[in-house]
């Protein structure tokens, strides 16, 4: 019997679905180091996403516009409900919040440059604003985070927006980390920490908690920045409805919903792979929420969480989103997972794709590290060109299809425009399955 | 002095008038508990709160000098950069929570939280502290003439807490250290800022970080 | 998600003062829930006599109930309508068979309290109107609870709205989010309760009628809950001669206590105390977590 030679009286050796090869190095992992696995990045597993939707074209019924030649208008103002400055951009892509210590300085450069480029705004992270920063964003808005990381009022009032974060998709109901090897100097003293200690991020915020005290909280950010800047709440997806209902109430401008898929700089993979909901099924509860307060288009949505394509851009906003944020998107654009970098992501033990280490800081690309060698790979002026290259493309993709539509403005995009590819999906947005009329939960059929 | 009442002007055009003015004494008036006053203030003002005051009072000070006769809500001095507060009443939780510098002076109690989160600054409580003050604190230093409550110092970076009374429980990491003369020149001088002469620096205990958790360890999996 | 103010008068002489103090209270709590409101007021007991707050009263429903009620209490009670709430006084003989005529009677009338003492109204819109529908004002009596809602997880509804009285005399208001409250409704149904709401709060409220019937005192009830409820809280609580506070361990849910020789009062925030009678004279604290804090009328 020969090597090749199957033996037909045995079976073929065969991996469990339940303990798969993942998982069984999972558990090897558990044992050896006796401590949860940290990574970045988001999400793995395959959820219900935007591809599970498709928009129906004009035909017959309706009319398109002329692709190039026909306006399609996809600026977008946001915080006009209170704020005496609202923000205005020239796209409905933004760029999430990613603080200076998750990322070098060169990335944080290049993330304004480009983004300042396509006309929209960037957004500070935990550990507070740099000037380079603030030099490299026209439109800047600063995160306002249970840390309170490098908070100071100078920044608070120099920035653009403030955003208010209870918590991001990745880990609703969780804390940030940043491991010791990310703790540069720089960095440190930023957060005023030790240096190359394991930071612990508080979930809570250390002087409030429930959206009847959130309310005071925003009055007194009101009155220190002279009622100009709009106030936007950060939640991550898990009760959208009663979530952004309550953002509303404590008195938000804008609401930022983020799904599971949103990225992290260094999360528990348990917290990454298993708390919140996709951001797919987040979308229609939110915006029942507004509707049901008459406050939709009022009160701004911004969605986030797995943006990828104009696709994902055109149907985010024709669930009823106001505007979308891209971070994990961005950086890829920026150079993340490059082909270029293979053997050096071989040296780490991953592949171009695969790479979800940035807690410890050895990014080849030079954009989740403080290492300066590291960091310096990044030309933030090339990086800034490719990712206002690719906000581009972004903006023009959804224009086409809102085009195709019929709409002169990629906001007049709406529900009806779509239909679902999947029973999921036609329950999680209640669109009619594709070829029907008909969504689960719907009587009649 | 000049007299601002929150009877006869919204809170919003007396905190614009603190926020513009560069020097001078102001007495605000009537404040009934009302939240986020004096907040804000960049320059050396002198201001006076006659009465109690709700969340934030004086949030994010930076150089001004702001007495409350009366009781604060939460927060007090949140966030302050420099100047100091002086509150002649007691304190609601979180007093001084991410304070960066600058000193906050609590004649009465302060409730839970006192110091969470503390970034530098230097806080002086006459009376006693409630549970979790001093949590995740970062830097400064955390005065305390009474006593404290559950849980003092957990998960403390390199904050020093000073304790005259007794502690009820210390919490995760944090750990009782020998008295330096460098600590206890520190607390002599911080009871003298506080203008307390009653209160020896003799007879206080300091705490600090043991340090364990700077570094993700499995025996520690249990605290984090 | 709210804000939450009660008053306990020790002075027989504000007596009078009891529904115009508390509304003053209510009404600086809108901010922290504008969507409804709601209060208690004890009124003092008639030996011999029950009263039932009845809510849901329109006039398509009023004319039937109250001969229906005059029917079982022969003729003997009496019927005081405040907008759609009905105060009923009758014997105490009468309570079994008026409970379960106004438990069948539907068409939106539901029990809102029941006891010697304690009154029950609440309403949907802000506090300003609700106070207003139920000249909360003119009220007098020895203790009272009133709380603003903002809602959280169930809907804007009369019925969502605090306080919850789910025992004679009892009535319970609750700041925070409890977090284990449908296994707590669970156990309680198994028990015999009864619940009219998805709520949180009306398991804490249940929670506390089921210890109390069970022979509790109101302290050792609010005791136990400690290890049971689970979550953010502050609760005020009244019975027919009793007034409590209680916080979680964690206290992150706001709570002042003021006490005076004439009164011991509650708020969410001290600005709803502000204009209470020599205000500046009273001991101003906050209660600690896990501490019961309770006053007793003398019997």
């Amino acid at each position: 019997m020969t090597k090749n030679h199957h033996d037909v009286t045995k079976t073929f050796p065969r991996y469990s679905a339940t303990f798969d090869e993942f998982t069984i190095s999972q558990i090897q992992r558990a044992a050896a180091t006796g401590i949860y696995d940290i990574r970045g990045g988001g999400t793995k597993r395959k959820l219900p996403h935007f591809d599970d939707l498709l928009f129906l074209g004009a035909s017959m019924s309706r009319y398109p516009l002329e692709g190039y030649r026909e306006r399609c208008g996809t600026d977008v103002v946001l915080g006009t409900r209170f704020a005496k400055k609202p923000i205005y951009l020239k796209t409905p892509v933004t760029i999430a919040g990613m603080s200076f210590g998750a990322l070098s300085a060169q990335a944080k450069e290049a993330l304004g440059r480009g983004a300042t480029a396509a006309g929209t705004s960037t957004t500070t992270g935990d550990g507070g604003m740099t000037p380079e920063e603030r030099r490299h964003s026209a439109t800047l808005v600063y995160q306002y985070l249970p840390s309170r990381y490098g908070m100071n009022p100078d920044d608070l009032r120099k920035a653009d927006a403030i955003e208010i974060v209870i918590g991001q998709g990745a880990k609703p109901g969780g804390g940030g980390m940043l491991l010791g090897q990310k703790i540069s100097e720089r960095v440190a003293k930023m957060r005023d920490l030790p240096v190359g200690i394991d930071q612990r991020s508080a979930c809570r915020h250390p002087d409030w908690t429930g959206p009847d005290d959130l309310e005071i909280k925003i009055e007194e950010l009101r009155e220190i920045t002279n009622h100009e800047k709009p106030i936007y709440i950060k939640v991550g997806a898990s009760r959208p409805y009663y979530d952004i209902s309550l953002a509303v109430k404590a008195g938000a401008d804008v609401v930022v919903l983020d799904g599971m898929q949103g990225g992290t700089a260094a999360t528990q993979e348990v917290f990454i792979e298993h708390v919140g909901i996709p951001i797919l099924a987040a979308i229609r509860p939110a915006v029942q929420a507004l509707q049901d307060l008459g406050m939709h288009r009022k009160v701004q949505l911004v969605v986030s969480g797995g943006i990828r394509t104009g696709a994902d851009v055109a149907k985010a906003l024709a669930l009823g989103a106001d505007a979308v944020a891209i971070g994990t998107a961005a950086l890829i654009a920026l150079g993340d997972q490059s082909p270029d970098l293979a053997s050096e992501y071989a040296n780490l033990g991953a592949k171009p794709g695969t790479y979800d280490d940035w807690q410890d800081g050895h990014d080849p690309a030079g954009i989740t590290t403080q290492d300066p060698e590291l960091a310096q790979r990044l030309d933030p002026i090339l990086g800034g060109r490719r990712l206002a290259n690719y906000l581009s493309v972004l903006t023009m993709e959804a224009q086409t299809l809102a085009r195709a539509c019929g709409k002169s403005h990629v906001h007049n995009l709406e529900p009806e425009d779509l239909v679902a590819l999947t029973l999921e999906a036609a329950a999680m947005t209640q669109l009619p399955l594709a070829g029907t009329n008909w969504y689960p939960g719907k009587p009649g059929y | 002095m000049k007299t601002l009442d929150l009877r006869t002007a919204p809170l919003r055009e007396i905190n614009r008038i603190l926020q513009n003015e560069h020097e001078g004494f102001y007495e605000i008036r009537n404040s009934s508990g009302q939240h986020a006053l004096a907040v804000g203030l960049t320059a050396p003002l002198s201001v006076t709160i006659d009465g109690h005051a709700g969340y934030y009072a004086a949030g994010m000070n930076q150089n001004a000098r702001i007495i409350i006769n009366g009781n604060v809500g939460q927060g007090v001095a949140e966030n302050m950069m420099s100047g100091s507060v002086h509150v002649k009443g007691c304190a609601s939780s979180s007093a001084g929570a991410t304070a960066q510098g600058g000193l906050l002076v609590i004649d009465g109690d302060a409730g839970a939280r006192c110091g969470i989160s503390l970034k530098g600054a230097n806080i002086v409580v006459r009376g006693s502290v409630g549970h979790m003050s001093a949590f995740m604190a970062q830097s400064g230093n955390l005065v305390i003439c009474g006593d404290a409550g559950d849980a003092l110092g957990d998960s403390l970076y390199e904050t020093r807490i000073f304790v005259k009374g007794k502690v009820r429980s210390l919490g995760a990491d944090c750990e009782e250290k020998e008295m330096t003369p460098q600590d206890l020149e520190i607390l002599s001088s911080l009871l003298n800022d506080a203008g307390i002469h009653d209160i020896s620096a003799s007879g206080f205990h300091v705490y600090g970080s043991a340090r364990t958790l700077y570094h993700f360890h499995v025996d520690n999996a249990s605290a984090y | 998600m709210c804000g939450i103010v009660g008053l306990f008068l020790k002075n027989r002489a504000l007596q009078p003062e009891l529904g115009r103090l508390t509304s003053l209270m209510l009404e600086t709590m809108t901010e922290r829930g504008p969507d409804s409101a709601g209060f208690a007021v004890y009124d003092g007991a008639a030996a011999g006599h029950r009263k039932m707050t009845v809510r849901g009263i329109s006039s398509s429903n009023a004319g039937d109930l109250e001969s229906g009620f005059l029917q079982i209490t022969g003729n003997n009670g009496n019927v005081h309508q405040r907008c759609d709430h009905l105060v009923l006084t009758y014997a105490e003989e009468h309570e079994t068979p008026l409970r379960a005529y106004m438990n069948e009677f539907g068409r939106g009338v539901h029990i809102a309290s029941c006891g010697d003492s304690i009154e029950l109204y609440k309403g949907v819109g802000l506090p300003e109107h609700v106070a207003t529908r139920f000249e909360l004002k003119t009220m007098r009596g020895t203790h009272a609870i009133g709380h603003t809602r903002m809602a959280t997880e169930s809907a804007v509804t009369i019925a969502g709205a605090h306080p919850f009285s789910t025992g004679p005399d009892q009535c319970l208001v609750h700041n925070g989010s409890l977090s284990n409250h449908n296994s707590l409704r669970r156990m309680l149904v198994r028990e015999g309760l009864a619940f009219d709401t998805e709520n949180d709060s009306e398991v804490a409220a249940g929670y506390l009628s089921w210890r109390l019937s069970r022979g509790d005192k109101l302290d050792q009830a609010l005791e136990s809950s400690i290890d049971v409820l689970d979550g953010f809280y502050t609760f005020v609580v009244g019975t027919r001669d009793g007034f409590a506070v209680l916080r979680d361990p964690v206290a992150c849910k706001p709570a002042v206590i003021a006490e005076t020789d004439d009164y011991v009062a509650f708020a969410s925030e001290y600005r709803a105390l502000a204009e209470l009678p020599a205000i500046q004279n009273a001991k101003v604290l906050e209660p600690e977590p896990q501490k019961v804090y309770h006053w007793e009328h003398a019997a």
